[in-house]
């Protein structure tokens, strides 16, 4: 079985993402860029099935400028066997657009899984592994904090607000990863000479023919209201004293 | 012209989950008719209890045992069919919205608005939503002719109250086909007797700092002794302290009690997101440099096994 990995480049999340001044986005020059930590889980988990000999391949695949290839090279030297790069040069590449292009590759690869995470700290949209699951009319198991693929059909425990919920689905299928599903590992040195050596291939957007889809116009980006540095308190009692007074004691 | 808006509910089978209410107060912030749809198995309380909100002109119950449970794969196509006499479809930005309404969204060819905090002008199609951990903050226009597909940021809403009078309630069927390929096999939750995380007016989370599972109970204690519902740090689940469904933060909870105590918690971004429409935030903390202390209204440093009991103590 193949499984397709998605890897997306964002800023890296240590990084204290700045508002632009003229509102018109966020400062990117000068900025770490990395893979998406819950992509990042995502390589991993596929690796992990291809050790278990649950898989036999693992591609990743990332759609944007050719930068990503830094990404992309990254989840080689974790392991992945080869990579993708769907070019999209000053494409505003929205999650359903995003979807249908991820479509298009799947259609080409024919994975047995689908591994994305489960949303990008960029956008913090949430919705691409759902809504490619849709397209391609295959199940999804979002939010997966322990996967176990059995034959023809994958057990997911995934994190819901209300615990541990287990679901059963049949391949293929989408997974979109959670925090907790694992660990990714380090990447040593002559991983990262030995991914050189592994193939990358670029296909342009154009060549995909995907049917661009309606997306949402940003208008205008703003920092977040700042909460400011309240009071240092001496002591308990100094506490007590003023959450009473403000009334929420 | 007015905005006929269908908004998901939320429940277990047998209780309407309060983030309904919630994403009900950004839907009436549309200036529409609003309907609330129950997908169940049985919709009976759930479909009263939605009847009753205040601004729901109408609630649709759609029972058929397939819809026992919350499966994405098998609600997605029912509501994109339902969703062709909409203008607007919403749902609570929770794991279950989450999960169902994009690929709903897919199927009817529409983005998605994730998270709005405000709608900023209906008329003109534009809402507010956090971008980059809350870092960021945009607004972003539907454009016309596409139908508006959103989930609601629950913490930045006041709950709908309930009204004087009950909504009709209306059984509809509706025509679509539902994959076989997704099975539900079960729930694990820690059944709790204290307050709902993500309603409760007082929240005490305790982080790393709080060091094991046993020394937990020093946070259930004051939480009992305040009323509280209890969170925790990823890293207080991460290291198996407590269960996953008490996570806040960007990956877990977004969460807006009036009162906050953060206990033992660095105060990393991806933490402080998930509590920035706090009302007050108090943080204990033995490091005085912890940048938790720059966010929190009232710090005190010191040792959270010392300071804990004191404060249980002072309360009374
Ligand atoms: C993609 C991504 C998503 C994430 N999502 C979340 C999320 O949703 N929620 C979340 O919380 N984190 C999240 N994190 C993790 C986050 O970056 C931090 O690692 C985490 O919040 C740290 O938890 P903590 O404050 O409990 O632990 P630490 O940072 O280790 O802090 C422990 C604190 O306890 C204090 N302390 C220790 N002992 C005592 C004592 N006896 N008395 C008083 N104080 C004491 C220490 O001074 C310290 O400040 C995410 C990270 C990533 C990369």
């Amino acid at each position: 079985m193949k499984i397709l990995v998605t890897v997306k480049r964002v800023i890296d999340y240590n990084v204290r993402v700045q508002v632009r001044r003229d509102g018109s986005g966020v400062e990117t020059d000068g900025v770490k860029m990395s893979v998406n930590p819950f992509d990042e889980i995502a390589v991993e988990e596929a690796l992990r099935l291809r050790e278990a000999g649950v898989a036999s391949e693992v591609v990743v695949a990332s759609i944007g400028s050719a930068d990503c290839q830094q990404q992309l090279r990254t989840a080689l030297a974790m392991g992945a066997d080869r990579a993708i790069l769907v070019r999209a040069d000053d494409v505003d590449m929205q999650p359903l657009y995003a979807a249908r292009t991820l479509l298009k590759l799947v259609e080409k690869e024919a994975p047995g899984l689908v591994i994305t995470g489960k949303q990008a700290i960029d956008d913090d949209c949430n919705q691409t592994g759902q809504m490619l699951a849709a397209l391609w009319g295959r199940p999804q198991a979002t939010f997966a904090s322990e996967l176990k693929v059995d034959g023809d059909s994958a057990t997911t425990v995934r994190e819901v607000d209300a615990g541990l919920e287990t679901i059963r689905v049949q391949l293929p299928a989408v997974i979109t990863t959670d925090l907790r599903l694992n660990e990714p590992r380090f990447v040593k040195m002559p991983d990262i000479m030995k991914a050189k050596r592994k193939p990358l291939e670029e296909i342009a957007l154009a060549d995909l023919a995907v049917e661009a889809p309606p997306g949402l116009e940003a208008l205008t980006y703003a920092p977040p209201p700042q909460r400011s540095r309240g009071e240092m308190l001496e002591d308990v009692p100094a506490l007590v004293s003023a959450l009473k007074s403000r009334g929420v004691l | 012209m007015s905005m006929k808006v269908l908004l998901l509910a939320e429940h277990d089978g047998n209780t309407l989950n309060p983030s309904t209410a919630r994403a009900l107060a950004c839907a009436n912030g549309l200036g529409g008719e609003v309907h609330v749809v129950v997908f169940a198995a049985s919709a009976g309380d759930v479909a009263n209890a939605a009847a009753q909100l205040e601004g729901v002109a109408k609630v649709l119950t759609v029972e058929r045992t397939e819809n026992g449970a919350p499966l994405a794969a098998v609600l997605a196509p029912q509501i994109a069919a339902l969703a062709d006499g909409y203008d607007a479809v919403l749902a609570p930005s929770t794991t279950f919205g989450k999960d169902v309404l994009p690929r709903a969204a897919a199927l009817l060819g529409a983005p998605q608005v994730s998270d709005i905090m405000e709608v900023v002008d209906a008329g003109a199609r534009t809402f507010r939503r956090p971008m980059y951990a809350g870092n960021a903050i945009v607004d972003v226009k539907v454009p016309e002719g596409v139908k508006i597909i959103g989930t609601v940021r629950t913490a930045s809403f006041q709950g709908a109250a309930d009204g004087t009078s009950a909504a009709p309630i209306e059984a509809v069927s509706v025509a679509a086909e539902l994959p076989s390929h997704s099975e539900y096999v079960g729930l694990a939750s820690q059944e709790s007797e204290r307050p709902d995380l993500q309603s409760a007016p007082r929240v005490v989370s305790g982080g790393r700092g709080v060091g094991s599972e046993e020394n937990f109970k020093v946070i259930f204690s004051l939480a009992d002794k305040l009323g509280a519902a209890v969170g925790a740090s990823r890293a207080a689940v991460d290291a198996g302290y407590v269960p996953n469904d008490m996570q806040v933060g960007q990956t877990g909870k977004i969460i807006a009690p009036d009162l906050y105590l953060a206990i033992g918690i660095s105060g990393a971004i991806q933490h402080v997101t998930g509590i920035k429409d706090a009302g007050i935030i108090v943080a204990i903390n033995k490091d005085p440099e912890a940048p938790i202390f720059e966010i929190a209204d009232y710090g005190l440093v010191g040792d959270l096994f010392k300071l804990l009991p004191e404060l249980e103590e002072a309360i009374g």
